[in-house]
């Protein structure tokens, strides 16, 4: 049962990670307009270079 | 509306004063302007948009919202939303301005994120501290089961804090006056589970309700958040429609310069100018100019006043056809529209009184579990000495009872039922107005607006000459009078051509005139063209000979209103028409759909206090109207609709919306109230079994952690189910 000193704190990183993932997501705003988002990945308007 | 009243050009000219004046990015704060695009429906529609408004000068960037069918717009003070809609309409997108402050979308979407995160919290801790559990309940003994029960503490204190923080708040702001929510129950039993389990995991004991009080406050956050999203949705929907009225109006300089300005900034003894089509922004008397008045959203007549220098108007009145200048009496708050607003508040006191069914379940369920807490704490204290024992004991029983699926069993519902009466075309405002349209047996409509729309029809075309006919529709081409648009549709329906007419003019109030085969000939007013004035809607034709002609109107029924009285008649309800219309309008009316009980010539306090009489007959009263007239009737009854045309003031009175013109969604929004009340219930009925089930076990001692999870998470789940056999 030692690994269990390595599995438990690994684990909850990986939790941890994912959270702070979905936090930055919110914070961003990208639930916001979900349908637009959606849509906006079909464009090709700024395939070749980013927006400026 | 909006695009009558582009602003004089003055925005190029301040651009070139601007420039060479200091650094642009100093320059007073950027407009954000909102505009609202029913139109945009793809990634195609997104990418046009877009560039058509960043083309612009002075615009720094705009990003449309699919969702909200929105386009947001940063740029130059100087750039107004009146600049922006013709270049929109140039690249065949339709486009309103939105009033930014009526929309706050900023501070309720704050309110929402802030409610997702601690659901993530909630959801991320719970399924972490579950897996440890399981593996504890799996058979973890001895310095294994007191790590995993160590780590889950550290996991759920913090997760606790911050997830269940709303929880803490709403039961401390009841506590504190006195009373008990939902949420005193929840609270307690929260705490008291974190108590007895850290003390248990100090003992190295073997039970602990970490994963438990995780996943209850997950639970409960997903119904908050589900009851927070339908509020939001119907909120933002409700917003528009009042921010799609920008008030603004046209104010006359001292040299007779029109110039546009907020209707806020109105004073009295301003000069404002009417045009035909706008509605008066406040009380006043007209001191220029003829025209026609449309009283129907105030008094509910369907008859056009005439008007003249020296005549009072309200606020809300609309202008029919001269342009019209008139001096400002009263303003803000002292208009009549405003006035109207204490009656609304008289009338609005008495529907406080309604509890919703989660209230008064709350009512029951909370003393009771305390009850049985305290009691079951007692028992096995007095019978086993031993503290320990007894609080864990009371801990499961709360635990246990606590209304994770109570919690869930309205919200769940509501959401799936406004989610359905949303794509029917109904907004739902109120919280309990799903609770309170199932209740209801007795339909009241105003008829002006709401079973009419509001639009005249010809009734009498075939009692006319066919050169009679021509005539009248050349008259009635060139004037934008409803009686004059309804004449000329009718008349083309039929196949007329217009008869050559010369020197066609229209007289502002009276009519229009023209010459044809050398006669004068007039197309208006009763007393315009020698007539006698009747009690009907009529428009008199008078071609230099003979006697005047009348055509007669009558106001188009909306569509789906036949239909709509006769499924609530089947379905049992009696149906009242009540309106401030002539007697003999709105006896016709009745006749045609075949209504027995109605009212005529009803003053808006008449109306509300017939509607309290029949409330206090013991009759749930569903209010359906649309005017000024119709405001404290409609806030006086026990649940109201009105539709989407109304006046602010009307809508924001009532507790259903209609979006679409169709009246037929009414019949069927009662009968989904009904049918989401009944599941309601049934969720109640369901919540209460598990817990008849679990509670007698818990009480006696034999419940787990693992049984509380099970028995949880399984009545939530059910519950959600059993919500979404509504969709």
């Amino acid at each position: 049962m030692d690994v269990l000193v390595f599995l438990i704190p690994i684990s909850l990183f990986l939790g941890g990670v994912g959270l702070l993932g979905f936090i930055y997501t919110v914070r961003s705003g990208q639930y916001d307009d979900p349908e637009g988002d959606s849509h906006r990945i079909l464009s090709d308007e700024w395939d070749d270079h980013p927006r400026p | 509306m909006t695009a009558e009243f582009r602003p004089p050009s003055a925005a190029a000219c301040q651009g070139c004063l601007a420039a060479p004046v200091g650094p642009v990015e100093d320059a007073p704060k950027d407009a954000r302007i909102a505009l609202s695009l029913p139109g945009v429906h793809c990634q195609v529609c997104i990418t046009t948009v877009e560039h058509a408004l960043s083309d612009l000068p002075g615009v720094h960037s705009a990003r449309v919202n699919l969702t909200l069918k929105r386009a947001l717009i940063e740029a130059d003070p100087e750039v107004r939303a009146a600049d922006l809609i013709p270049v929109l309409e140039g690249v065949g997108y339709e486009a309103h301005e939105l009033d930014s402050g009526a929309l706050q979308a900023t501070q309720t979407d704050r309110a929402g994120r802030d409610l997702l995160m601690r659901l993530a919290v909630a959801g991320f801790a719970s399924m972490n501290v579950m897996l440890l559990s399981v593996s504890v309940w799996s058979g973890a003994t001895d310095a294994t089961r007191d790590m995993f029960h160590w780590i889950s503490a550290a996991i759920t204190l913090p997760a606790i804090a911050f997830a269940a923080k709303p929880f803490f708040v709403n039961a401390w702001s009841a506590l504190r006056v006195g009373r008990l929510n939902m949420d005193v129950p929840i609270v307690l039993a929260i705490v008291l589970a974190l108590v007895t389990s850290l003390w248990e995991t100090s003992l190295s004991g073997e039970h602990a309700y970490f994963d438990a009080a995780l996943t209850l406050t997950f639970f409960l956050l997903a119904g908050r958040y589900l009851d927070y999203r339908t509020r939001a949705v119907a909120r933002s929907a409700a917003e528009e429609l009042s921010a799609l009225e920008v008030p603004r109006a046209l104010r006359l300089t001292g040299d007779g310069q029109e110039e546009e300005v907020a209707v806020a900034a109105l004073g009295i003894g301003d000069l404002i100018r009417i045009r035909p089509g706008a509605r008066m922004p406040v009380d006043g008397e007209i001191t220029e100019g003829r025209s026609e008045l449309d009283r129907s959203l105030l008094t509910g007549e369907t008859l056009p006043v005439f008007a003249e220098p020296g005549l009072a108007v309200s606020a809300g009145e609309v202008n029919l056809t001269g342009p019209l200048t008139i001096r400002a009496t009263a303003v803000g708050k002292d208009t009549s529209l405003h006035r109207m607003a204490d009656l609304v508040a008289i009338a609005e006191s008495g529907r406080s009184r309604y509890t919703s069914l989660a209230d008064s379940a709350a009512k029951l369920y909370a003393p009771g579990v305390h009850i049985l807490a305290a009691l079951s704490f007692l028992g096995w204290y007095l019978y086993s000495w031993d503290v320990r024992t007894a609080l864990n004991i009371a801990a499961a029983v709360l635990i246990i009872t606590c209304p994770c699926a109570l919690g869930l069993a309205v919200p769940a519902v509501t959401t799936a039922a406004s989610g359905r009466l949303f794509r029917k075309g109904m907004l739902i405002k109120h919280a309990t107005a799903l609770e309170r349209l199932a209740e209801v047996d007795t339909v009241v409509f105003d008829k002006t607006g709401t079973l009419t729309a509001g639009t005249p029809e010809l009734t009498n075309l075939q009692d006319h000459a066919s050169t009679d006919l021509a005539v009248a529709l050349a008259l009635a081409e060139v004037s934008a009078h409803p009686l004059s648009v309804a004449l000329t549709r009718a008349a083309r329906a039929a196949g007329i051509v217009p008869a050559e007419i010369t020197d066609v003019t229209e007289v502002p109030g009276y009519g229009t005139q023209g010459q044809w085969q050398g006669r004068l000939v007039r197309l208006g007013r009763a007393t315009w063209v020698g007539a006698a004035q009747g009690s009907q809607t009529a428009a008199w034709l008078s071609v230099g000979e003979g006697e005047a002609r009348p055509f007669f109107f009558s106001d188009a029924l909306r569509p789906g209103a036949t239909e709509a009285v006769a499924a609530l008649q089947k379905a049992g309800a009696e149906v009242v028409l009540m309106s401030g219309d002539t007697t003999l309008a709105v006896e016709a009316l009745a006749r045609r759909l075949g209504i027995s009980r109605w009212v005529a010539e009803a003053l808006p306090q008449d109306k509300s206090a017939r509607i309290v009489r029949l409330s206090e007959e013991g009759k749930k009263v569903l209010m359906v109207g649309d005017g000024l007239n119709d405001t404290a009737a409609l806030a006086a009854a026990h649940v109201s609709i009105s539709p989407a045309s109304a006046l602010d003031a009307a809508r924001v009175a009532s507790d259903i919306v209609l979006l679409g013109q169709d009246l037929a969604p009414i019949p069927e929004a009662c009968d989904v109230a009904r049918k989401a009340t009944r599941r309601i219930r049934e969720n109640f009925r369901i919540a209460t079994v598990y817990n008849l089930i679990a509670v007698p076990l818990a009480v006696a001692g034999l419940a787990t952690p693992l049984m509380a999870a099970l028995a949880m998470s399984s009545s939530s789940i059910t519950v959600s189910l059993n919500a979404l056999r509504l969709r």
